[in-house]
Parts: structure tokens; sequence; C-alpha cells
């Protein structure tokens, strides 16, 4: 008797008991079900929730691993304890044993910690409500590690993680029913509920919070410098300049920027990654390509308007936006979050718009919010999470308009007709 | 005036076992019915009592709200049983066929000397009259409301469907006659749609309005049609009659008899030899499937009508009324290891998530009946969209009907659909939500509650 024969014998004696949404998950994890159409059409095409998640979460991948590499590159090389990378994105500097070492060591149990967590309280809820575990963790538990700082405690992930799982799904009825992204929450939590923590310029490379803390207790060292070119460009510092260096003042070069090399949330500093990633999800039709078009465009237009403003010269150069709003207005976008933001954030059909117009609207909206709170806000300058945030909430009021104009278009063919 | 239909949504569904033009006349059945429920929304009064001897278009039961639209026996013999079930409903009405058949006369009639009244009275008299059905709710037509046009499409485009240039041939005088007949009963026009550049025997009939059609599936359903044409408002009737119970009509006005014949296409992977079969409405569908032979008999599924739309009636069940195929596809009913994740090269999938489908567009597929993956809420969205002509929000009509919204079912355009458009949004559904039962729950609590 084989393995799926048994697993079948256990699925009937699981039938209609308590745990049988808890053993189900695992099964159909093993095997697709042997489920037939009962009513409508008799065939039905290949694709199934599972798979459309699982080709996110393969887009993710080549950012999971960069981000692991890159963690161990930017502890090392902030320690002085290696070069700044010379070469180009395959630059044998930079993809070594010892850079992945120490991202394994910090970045695994972020993973290991955020699936865990997500998906023993999907199971609890689905044991307690009856229902199948919906595959929608699959993609934020992968998503979570991806946009917290290295050195976020595994404690205050979890909770933050309960939290989201809990308020920002759970209570709305679960996959498919939440109006803000799962992900986001999370992050949003960890933000508001540990500021100091989340916001410093210390989270951002491995064992900088460590180092600072040491110079405190009266250590003779040197202080590290974690801070993101998003938090370097708020203080007005020039930090992203045509050649890098990392001298006694760090800066990174674009190319850095774009390939990756530079201090961030885990998976967000790679820009080229994220692209391909994107590419991807717009070729197996899986992402919205509409979304992540109109939000690129619109960071684009808040981003020109900025240099306009500039460039007229409105605002002083000693105003503290003027760094900012100084930056050329492409390079925003492969700085800080908000490509990854636009590519696997914004595009999350449940709490995106829904109707092709107003995935343009939804689109745009977050790119140019996302320019506009990064520049303007001057605790985090982060805005993309926000961004996507606010237009959650804001999608389904998009979609409203979009489906009334469609109402509209038929009353008047009938008021047409009846006149 | 003709008009040329064109779409570009939508998707053709291309399988193993198409018919091959060439037709038998299927073995006689022994037992053929009628089942009520193949009349959707109407509840039988039985006027054929179990062990009556009935003529071919004698009634058996008539529809419980209007006693005026009767249901005749397809075929001459005995009503043998009828077959009840829960609360005592009607399943079917089962007649022991004669060898000799009979035919009631209702008498050759001139059509163009007919008043709109006297066909409507003729077809009510004698039992052609549930060949026609009405939109909205997609049910059979209220004779007391004139429709303000009459649609029949003569292009098939669902998977595996009859053709109907192949069927029809040669049956040129019923379908005017019958064409004719039907214009009488409307003010408008009677709209007939054939595919563009086809041979079908439609062309050259008058009074109608032809228009060329093209384009993927679902554009021979005609709904499309319908609202490429004329659409429907609030408050508007449509008619439809399917071309081949056309010929049914215009053979009993040119000769006075109910005669249920009809050539049906045998299709789908499963059957050995698929191709067409002469048979009669009701007919048992092992008559046709068993004559042509089957691979892999424990494991097939035969459906009355295609595979999107039909019904699964077993092995055992008969031809449904309205049906002019029977397709036999295998079962499902099996685990497929890491099927969610591995590479898929032999089902058709709309997107491109490691299913392979998109490099081989002409691939005929094997699809069973899996529902490859498990119920879920609605996650993803724009989907739909490709694959729906209509300029209807699908997404937002499916989770009106689900909550049972009657404003917005009525403002987003529930009119204008019948089930049969969601089956290709429910194809490619990854949620896999039953579209078309939710559009059909929601389209008779409208009937109900509108009316």
């Amino acid at each position: 008797m084989g393995l799926k024969d048994k697993l079948h014998k256990l699925k009937l004696k699981y039938k209609g008991k308590k745990m049988a949404p808890a053993f189900n998950a695992i099964h159909t994890f093993l095997y697709l079900p042997n489920e037939t159409t009962h009513s409508g059409s008799h065939v039905r095409a290949a694709d199934d929730l599972k798979r459309t998640m699982n080709t996110v979460i393969m887009s993710l991948i080549p950012c999971l691993v960069f981000g692991m590499f890159n963690a161990g590159y930017q502890h090392h090389l902030a320690l002085g304890e290696i070069e700044a990378v010379s070469g180009g994105f395959f630059s044998s500097e930079f993809w070594t044993l010892d850079n992945l070492v120490v991202g394994l060591w910090e970045i695994l149990p972020l993973v290991i910690v955020s699936y865990g967590v997500g998906l023993a309280v999907e199971f609890v809820f689905a044991v307690i409500k009856g229902h199948e575990v919906e595959e929608g963790y699959l993609v934020t538990g992968m998503l979570v590690p991806l946009i917290v700082p290295v050195d976020t405690p595994l404690w205050m992930l979890a909770v933050a993680v309960v939290f989201g799982v809990v308020i920002g799904k759970e209570v709305f009825g679960g996959t498919g029913m939440n109006i803000l992204n799962p992900a986001l929450t999370i992050r949003a939590f960890l933000f508001f509920a540990y500021p100091t923590w989340m916001s410093g310029d210390k989270v951002w490379v491995h064992g900088a919070v460590e180092r600072a803390n040491e110079i405190a207790g009266g250590a003779q060292l040197d202080a590290i410098s974690g801070e993101t070119i998003l938090g370097g460009l708020a203080q007005g510092k020039e930090i992203l300049a045509q050649a890098a260096s990392h001298g006694k003042e760090v800066t990174y070069s674009i190319a850095d920027a774009f390939y990756g090399f530079i201090p961030g949330s885990v998976g967000e500093t790679s820009a080229i990654l994220i692209l391909l990633g994107g590419l991807f999800l717009i070729f197996s039709k899986i992402g919205s390509w509409r979304i992540m078009l109109s939000a690129v465009l619109g960071a684009l237009a808040m981003g020109l308007i900025f240099n306009g403003i500039t460039n007229a010269g409105w605002i002083a150069e000693s105003s503290k936006f003027y760094a900012l709003m100084n930056l050329e207005f492409w390079q925003h976008l492969i700085v800080g979050g908000i490509a990854f933001g636009i590519v696997f954030m914004a595009t999350d059909p449940v709490t995106a718009s829904q109707t092709n117009k107003g995935k343009w609207i939804y689109g745009f909206l977050i790119g140019f919010i996302s320019i506009l709170i990064r520049v303007f806000n001057p605790a985090y300058p982060e805005g993309v999470f926000l961004a996507i945030l606010l237009m959650n909430v804001f999608a389904p009021t998009i979609d409203h308009y979009v489906v009334q104009g469609n109402v509209k278009k038929r009353m008047k063919r009938l008021k047409l007709k009846t006149a | 005036m003709s008009k040329d239909i064109r779409i570009k949504k939508g998707l053709d569904i291309k399988l193993v076992g198409e018919a091959e033009k060439k037709t038998a006349t299927a073995t006689r059945s022994n037992v053929y019915a009628i089942k009520p429920d193949d009349f959707h929304g109407i509840v039988p009064k039985v006027i054929a009592k179990q062990g009556t001897e009935v003529k071919a278009g004698e009634p058996l039961f008539h529809s419980k709200s209007n006693e005026k639209i009767l249901f005749p026996s397809p075929v001459s013999g005995e009503v043998v049983e009828i077959v009840r079930g829960a609360k005592r409903k009607i399943l079917a009405f089962k007649i022991l066929g004669d060898k000799e058949q009979q035919y009631v006369d209702h008498g050759a009639k001139d059509v163009n000397a007919m008043s709109g009244d006297e066909v409507k009275s003729h077809l009510l008299a004698s039992g052609c009259w549930p060949f026609i059905k009405q939109r909205p709710y997609d049910v059979i037509a209220n004779p007391d409301v004139a429709p303000k046009a009459i649609f029949v499409s003569a292009y098939a485009t669902a998977p595996l469907a009859a053709d109907y240039d192949y069927v029809l041939e040669g049956k040129e005088k019923e379908l005017q006659t019958a064409v004719t007949a039907l214009g009488k009963l409307t003010d408008g026009e009677v709209h007939v749609s054939v595919g563009k550049n086809s041979n079908s025997p439609f062309t050259g009939l008058n009074n109608c309005t032809m228009h060329n059609v093209s384009g993927p599936h679902p554009v021979g359903n005609v709904s499309v049609q319908i609202a490429k044409v004329d659409p429907i408002n609030k408050g508007e009737v449509v008619w439809t009659v399917s071309p081949q119970d056309l010929v049914i009509i215009g053979e009993l006005l040119l000769t006075g008899k109910f005669n249920a014949e009809r050539t049906i296409a045998l299709a789908g992977s499963s059957v050995k030899n698929p191709q067409y079969y002469k048979t009669v409405i009701g007919a048992e569908v092992s008559s046709v499937v068993y004559d042509s032979g089957v691979h892999d008999e424990g494991n097939i599924r035969v459906i009355s009508g295609d595979v999107l739309t039909g019904e699964n009636v077993k092995p055992d069940g008969y031809l449904g009324y309205y049906h002019n195929s029977i397709t036999v596809i295998p079962e499902g009913d099996d685990y497929e290891f890491f099927g969610w994740n591995k590479p898929i090269f032999n089902k058709i999938s709309p997107s491109r998530a490691l299913t392979f489908s998109w490099l081989f567009p002409n691939k005929k597929y094997t699809l069973n009946t899996n529902t490859n993956g498990e119920h879920r809420a609605f996650v993803v969205t724009g989907t739909y969209e490709n694959v729906f002509p209509l300029d209807i929000y699908p997404l937002q009509l499916l989770k009106a009907c689900m909550v049972n919204d009657l404003d917005a079912m009525e403002q987003l355009g529930m009119y204008e659909v019948a089930p049969e458009d969601f089956a290709l949004t429910e194809f490619i559904c990854v949620s896999k939500q039953p579209h078309q039962q939710i559009i059909r729950e929601g389209l008779d609590l409208m009937l109900k509650e509108i009316g």
C-alpha cells in the first residue's frame, strides 16, 4: 500500500472531525486532491490557489538569497573586515561563503519564525472555524522576513505576526476577505509598536546595535554606521554618489543601489532582482502589470514634481526636505523599499483594486503617495508601506466608482430606449 | 441590418475526441425519459398518468404556472414509470417506446397565411413551446409577453459541440418555415448568427437578419450576440431558440408531426469512435455511447451536452431535452503527487505559472473531471475579464449574487446573462467557485422577487 492510499484512508478517517482541516492542509500539500466537479463546468483549468501562491514565492526566492548574502556583506563591510565590491553584480567579493553564513544565521530564523508562528495561527483558526487552511499565508510568510530589518528581534517578529494574521486577516474571515495586506500590517505593527527600535539607523546592518551598546558601555571602538540611503538623504547627506566610498563618510554608487549592495530591509535592496521577479510575475500572468506599471509611473511623476520644485528654486538648500526632493526622480525607484512594495505588495489581488481600470488608479496613487511620504516624513523616510496600506483602504472606493461607470452606461442605454 | 460580430476575449478549449463528420442511426432505445428538471423553473402537473399509452407529440405534463405550456412525449408508447424523488418531486417520465411510431396529427399549416396569435397557439398546443426560451432568466418563454426580438445562434463554439452546419444540412425548408413562424411572434426581428465563412444552411433564408460571427468561445453563446446586436434592458424580453429545435418546429408546421428526432454529436476523449448519431430526445445515452465503445469503462463521466454546460447523466442516463451532443470524458477521481507545484504540460491553463499550455496553442487536450484544486474564497482578480466578452464586471456580479443583493444584480447587468456565460470564468477560476450555480441561483432569486 503506497503513501497515496494510506493518506486517502487517513483522510476518510479524519473526515468530519475537528482536526480534518489540519490534516487536509498537509495532505493537499503532498497531493492534489481527488475532488471532481459537481456542478457547472465538468472540466477545470490547471491553476489553483496553491499554484498561484507558489509562483509568487518562486519570484521571491532570488530576493531572499540575495538578502542573505547582503546581510553578511553589510556586516563584514561595516566591521571593516572586507573591502567594498568593485566588480559588477556577480562580483566574487560579494558572493562569498562568509557572507552567506552570516546571512543564513541571521535570516533563516526570521523565515522560520514568520512561517511557524503565522501558519500556527492559520491552523488554529482553520480548526476552530472548521474551514480549510487557505494558502494566503504562504506568500505573507515569505514576504515578512524580506521587509524587516535584519536585526529585528525574533520575539518582536512573532508578536507582530500574530497581530497581523489575527487582526489583519482572520477577523475579516480569512484569505480573500481581508482589507489590509497582512504582511504590511505586520510591518506597520512593528514600526508603530517598537518605533525606537525600528526607525533608528542601527537595525539595518547586523551587529550595529551590539556595537553601539558596547560603545555605550565604554568600549573603544568605531561605531558602525548602518544607516540606509534614505536615512542619509533625510539628514541631508550626499549618500548616493557617482562613485562609492566607504571611508569616514559612507557613500553608495547608483550601481550599488541598483544591484542591491546597500543596507536596508532584508529583501528590498536589490532592484535588479526585484525587477526580474516582477517580470516573471507579469510573464506568468500572476501579478498585475497594470498595478506595477502605473505605480512606477506614479512614483516617477511625484519625483519629477519634486525635481521641478528644487530646480525652480522654490525651496532652500538648507531645508531638511531638500536632499530627498533633489534626488533625481528615477533614482527614487532603486533606493528604499518602493520597488519591492510595488512588485510584491501592491499587487496582492485581495487588497488591491479588483477592476482593471481601478488598478491603474490604485497603482498610480501608490507610487505617487509613496514618494510624497518618503520626502515629507521626517521620522521614517520610507513611505511605500504606508502608501500601500492607505490605498488598500481606498481600493474598494475606487472599484465602486469604476463599477458605477458601468452601471451608468447601462442606465443610459435604458433611458435612450424608453425616451 | 446585418452585422459582423467579432470578439477577442474568450478561450477556445481544444479537447481530444471531436466528432467525425459521418452520421449513423443510433440503435433504438427501449425506454425514453423526459426530465422536468431540464426545463428550469417548471413545476410539472401530470397529464399522462402511469400506464397511459401516448403518441409522439401527446402531452405528458403541463406547467403548474401556465397550463397552456405542454410538454410532449418524444415517442409513442406507454408511460411505464413516473420517477419521483424527495417530497414526491417528479424526476422523470419514462416511456417504453413502440416499435412502430404513432404521431399525433396537428395538421400541416401554411405559415405565411397564419397570424402571430395562430402561430403561438399552434406551438403551445403542439408542445413546441418549451423550445422557446427567454432572456432575462434563461427559462421557458412566457407566451403572454411579446419579445422585442428573437435570437438564434447557429454557430457552436463550445468545446466538442455539434457542428450546426453539418447537423442541419438539408433542413433548409424546415428552418425557413420555423423562422417565418417565429417572425410573426415579435414586432422586432429574428436574428440568426452564423459562423463567418461558414457554409450554414441558414444563409439564404428570408424573414430574418443574418449576422456573421467570429472569435473564440463564447462568441457562439447567444448572450454575446444579443449584447452586440440589441442588448437587453430592464423590462425587455428577448426569446432564443436553438437551431436544432427550429427543425422540429419547422417539421411540425410543414407536416403536422412532432418529430423529436435530432442528429447529435458523440464526442470526448473517452469515446472510441466519436461521430454523429441520429437519435431522439430522451433516448438512453447508452444506445449511442456503447455503440461507439469507450475507453476505460469504469472511469468515465457521461455528459448530456458539452463539457462546460452539460449535465452529468451517468452511463444509464438519457439525452437531455435541449442537448445535441453527448460528451464522454474520464473521471478525475485521483490524487496527483505535488500536483500543485510541478510543471504541467497536459492541462489547459490561462496562466504561465509553470503551466505550459501557452506554448502549444493548437494542442488538443484530454481533460478529466478533477477540479485541480480545492474550493477557496475569491482571491485572484482580473482573469475572468480575459474570457468574458460582455460589458459586465463578472466578479462583482458573482459577488452580488452570492449576497443576494438584488439592486446590485440588476444594475450590474443580470438581465443580460445566462449561467452558460459564466462557464469559461468557472473553468479558469483559481478559487474553483461554482460560477454557473451562483448565477443560476441569482437568476432564480430575481425571477421570484422581481418577476
